[in-house]
């Protein structure tokens, strides 16, 4: 093992070194390890509260009526204290863990099944989506990902499931008798799950299996936020997630082809475990894996590998994270994934290893670069390539913002840390630039700001 | 039409080399009050756009909506025009105050800023093989005991490093502290083509953004040449200034950048002989770049990183008016590696030779000193 196959290990698998931090025997083992010795439940993240009591909040906060103005403030700002601890606690988890390697899969399985900020209700459930759908699974079944996934509140929400009543469920003939028109079925989770979350856009499906999709799809929903105030004495309705057969929409289906008979929620879970055995999910998510941990286009080979693994291991996750290590692809020295805003941001963190930190003020860094996390814009989450944040003007933040941590990491000798950092690949021009710094401020902002702390 | 390029040049054309050099008669025998002023301009500047070509019946071709800049300006040396932005200078080679040396190019042969500036302060053959530079070798040559050199800069940069009395001054009306880290930001992303171009964008479009027409630049520039002369003007001082210039990496939008550079590099040269008065006389200014652009425009309307290009004289004594090098034509067969201007002569022996004739020093003594190979 040469010595830059340790700064691959670390800052293409992980968020790169500290000043204290040593790395000793085969890079390689060191990721294995952290699959073995996985803890879906690292510290900093057990105080947060969990789906159930966010979910009760939202649904309280929606029941206040007009005229409880300083209520409705008091529970406003308690769901914003929920998106502020979890991002916070995220920030702390990535910035002080050896899990390097654990902790991007969790960022990178989040991404993937991305939830925004910016949708009311699915906000404040950002955090404990990732802790409850997404860490327990990163090195199970795709499948159970999934399905975790789909029927957790934050997604209900934020793509709008928590609506969908069937059209000739009981619900929805009634509200048809009523003349509601508003109510009725609503695709845009169904679209988004083959779109986004498994076959991948443009890979063979049609309108007709989105809307049978979201026909099966209906029930699946959120009680405790459901607006309507004469249902919360009913039995389950602060319930944060639960089958509601009443809003199901009843009869087969039939969803790329294959007709689906089963009752009630069961559906559902037949039909996403075919999504998660279909090929095409499988070369959506090697592509996708395979596009991270490279280059923005991946090389073929390591693609090809991944999805045979995937549709060989019956979409194993830690058998995949498996074959990617074990792939000479992603050990080449060439670095072409340029760092978003998070990774830059946290990476930094960790190289000028303040005694304290504000996970604030490192929020408010990435949003000043342009990355704020949970709030990706657009359900298919954060852009994965370099065209998106290798961008002038962000740059120049970046480099900016360097200046600023480089004051803060002044007690470092930028001289020594460069080549402990990277290394291997700690360039001549870099070294001589940070050796040339007229103070160490200036030296550590040089460090961050180089190409080798800009590429993984 | 098969062009002789040796007549292109209107007979002047003649290899370089001590022997090439401008005729400049000195009034004293002793050197003392001899004054030398290099400029350098980090980025790579664009000779095929400062001193334009455009007899050649290459060159409006290959340059495109680059090549319209030249309509009103008048020939110079036969084949080539200033670039219209340098106003002063253009009567500057009038009066034999300026000329122009074309298709040199240091030793070095790759594209890399941080390499080709290395190369050319060091004076060494590949980069990095030189802790000093040769201006500061240029001062032991000096005979004066107490010669120094000096830079208009925050620190001293690499071509004025070494064991002979150097020093640099930057008054904070300079680029402050901030500047200077992000000058080393550039500096930096030499080394990465990806961020190299990324931040010089980013330069570029910040510059606009703040409404910075020249003006500032200009007011700039005037400063630092009547700094440099105030400090040259001393009776007991420096007799070697350097100035560091950059903007000159155009990779796009080349038109607007390189009249603002040229611009203030024409207000420079003009505020340094406002400045020297007298002593003008007694003055000469080198400027050089580490390499050239491509011959062709690329499509965001700039040039990218090329090989030769073309060094500027200055001096009130210079003898000038000409364009000297021999020109080695546009043709796709002409370009060096299909691209870029060929070098046909070495920028290392105009800067020996040059200053060798300046400060009446030895020709050979001068050159091994200064390029020791």
């Amino acid at each position: 093992m040469t010595k830059s196959n340790w700064s691959i290990a670390v800052r293409r698998f992980g968020y790169g070194g500290k000043p204290t931090e040593t790395y000793a025997g085969a890079p390689k083992s060191w990721l294995i390890a952290q699959i073995d010795n996985y803890d879906p439940l690292p510290q900093a993240l057990r105080s947060l509260p969990g789906s159930d009591k966010i979910t009760r909040q939202f649904g309280e906060f929606r029941r206040l009526g007009n005229d409880d103005q300083g209520l409705k403030r008091n529970a406003r700002r308690a769901l914003r204290g929920h998106v502020r601890s979890a991002v916070g606690a995220r920030i702390v988890s990535a910035i002080n863990t050896r899990d390097q390697f654990a902790e991007r899969l969790v960022h990178f399985w989040a991404n993937h099944f991305a939830v925004s900020t910016e949708k009311r209700g699915a906000g404040p459930l950002a955090g404990s989506f990732e802790l409850e759908a997404i860490r327990p699974n990163i090195f199970g079944k795709f499948a159970n990902m999934l399905a975790a996934v789909e029927t957790h509140p934050a997604m209900l929400l934020y793509l709008d499931q928590a609506q969908s009543i069937g059209p000739n469920s009981r619900r929805g003939l009634r509200a048809a008798e009523r003349g509601r028109r508003r109510a009725g079925l609503n695709e845009n989770l169904a679209r988004e799950i083959l779109e986004l979350h498994t076959l991948g856009v443009r890979s063979g499906y049609t309108q007709q299996d989105v809307t049978e999709f979201a026909k099966a799809l209906t029930g699946h929903t959120v009680p405790a936020a459901r607006r309507n105030r004469r249902n919360q004495r009913s039995r389950g309705s602060d319930l944060a997630y639960a089958f509601v057969e009443a809003l199901h929409e009843p009869g087969a289906k039939t969803v790329l082809g294959k007709t689906y008979r089963a009752s009630g929620a069961q559906e559902v879970a037949y039909i996403l475990d075919d999504l998660a055995a279909h090929p095409a999910t499988a070369k959506h998510i090697a592509t996708k894996l395979a596009r991270h941990f490279t280059s923005d286009t991946p090389p073929p080979a390591l693609v090809t590998r991944l999805e045979t693994d995937f549709l060989v291991s019956g979409g194993d996750l830690r058998s995949l994270t498996l074959a990617l290590i074990n792939s000479p692809e992603v050990w080449v020295e060439e670095r072409d994934k340029f760092l978003t805003p998070w990774e830059w941001s946290i990476a930094s963190a960790r190289a000028i290893q303040p005694d304290q930190i504000d996970p604030m003020q490192i929020r408010r860094l990435m949003i000043n670069l342009g990355q704020d996390l949970w709030k990706p814009g657009s359900p298919a989450g954060f852009e994965d390539k370099a065209s998106r944040w290798a961008v002038p003007e962000s740059l120049h933040r970046r480099v900016e913002a360097a200046q600023t941590l480089g004051r803060r990491g002044a007690r470092h000798d930028a001289r020594s840390l460069g080549p402990e950092l990277y290394s291997g690949i700690w360039s001549k021009s870099s070294a001589l630039a940070v050796a040339r710094a007229e103070s160490p401020a200036q030296a550590m902002a040089l460090l961050l700001a180089s190409p080798e702390a800009m590429w993984r | 039409m098969n062009l002789n390029r040796r007549k292109l040049l209107g007979g002047t054309a003649v290899a370089l080399g001590a022997a090439a050099m401008p005729s400049v008669s000195f009034a004293a025998a002793g050197s003392g009050s001899k004054r030398l002023i290099f400029v350098l301009q980090r980025g790579a500047a664009d000779g095929l756009g400062i001193v334009a070509p455009v007899g050649d019946p290459d060159y409006a071709r290959l340059r495109g909506a680059l090549a319209e800049n030249y309509a009103d300006t008048e020939r110079v040396g036969g084949l080539f025009a200033l670039h219209p932005s340098l106003e002063k200078s253009a009567r500057m080679f009038a009066n034999g105050e300026m000329m122009a040396v074309h298709a040199v190019a240091s030793q070095y042969r790759d594209r890399s800023h941080f390499d080709g500036q290395n190369v050319l302060e060091s004076g060494g053959t590949r980069p990095y093989e030189r802790k000093d530079g040769w201006l500061n070798r240029l001062v032991g040559l000096i005979p004066e005991t107490d010669a120094s050199g000096i830079a208009i800069a925050q620190t001293i940069p690499l071509a004025l490093q070494g064991p002979n009395k150097s020093g640099s001054y930057a008054p904070s009306r300079l680029p402050d502290a901030a500047d200077g880290y992000m000058k080393r930001i550039g500096d930096l992303y030499m080394a990465d083509p990806r961020l190299h171009m990324l931040w010089e964008e980013s330069i570029a479009t910040r510059e606009l953004a703040e409404g910075m027409d020249g003006r500032s630049n200009m007011r700039r520039a005037a400063d630092v040449g009547a700094l440099t002369a105030r400090i040259l003007s001393a009776d007991e001082g420096a007799r070697i200034a350097m100035i560091e210039t950059t903007g000159w990496d155009t990779h796009f939008g080349q038109r607007q950048r390189l009249r603002r550079e040229l611009t203030s590099l024409d207000t420079l040269i003009a505020s340094i002989k406002d400045g020297l008065g007298p002593l003008w006389k007694e003055t000469m200014v080198i400027v050089a770049t580490e390499f050239g652009r491509t011959a062709a425009i690329n499509g965001t309307n700039g040039t990218d990183h090329g090989t030769a290009s073309a060094t500027l004289l200055y001096g009130g004594s210079l003898g000038g008016g000409k364009v000297l090098g021999d020109w080695p034509g546009l043709r796709q067969s002409d370009l060096y590696e299909g691209r870029d201007l060929k070098p046909t002569g070495a920028l290392e022996d105009v800067i020996a030779s040059s200053v060798a004739r300046h400060f009446a020093l030895d020709g050979d003594l001068t050159k091994r000193t200064l390029y020791p190979a």
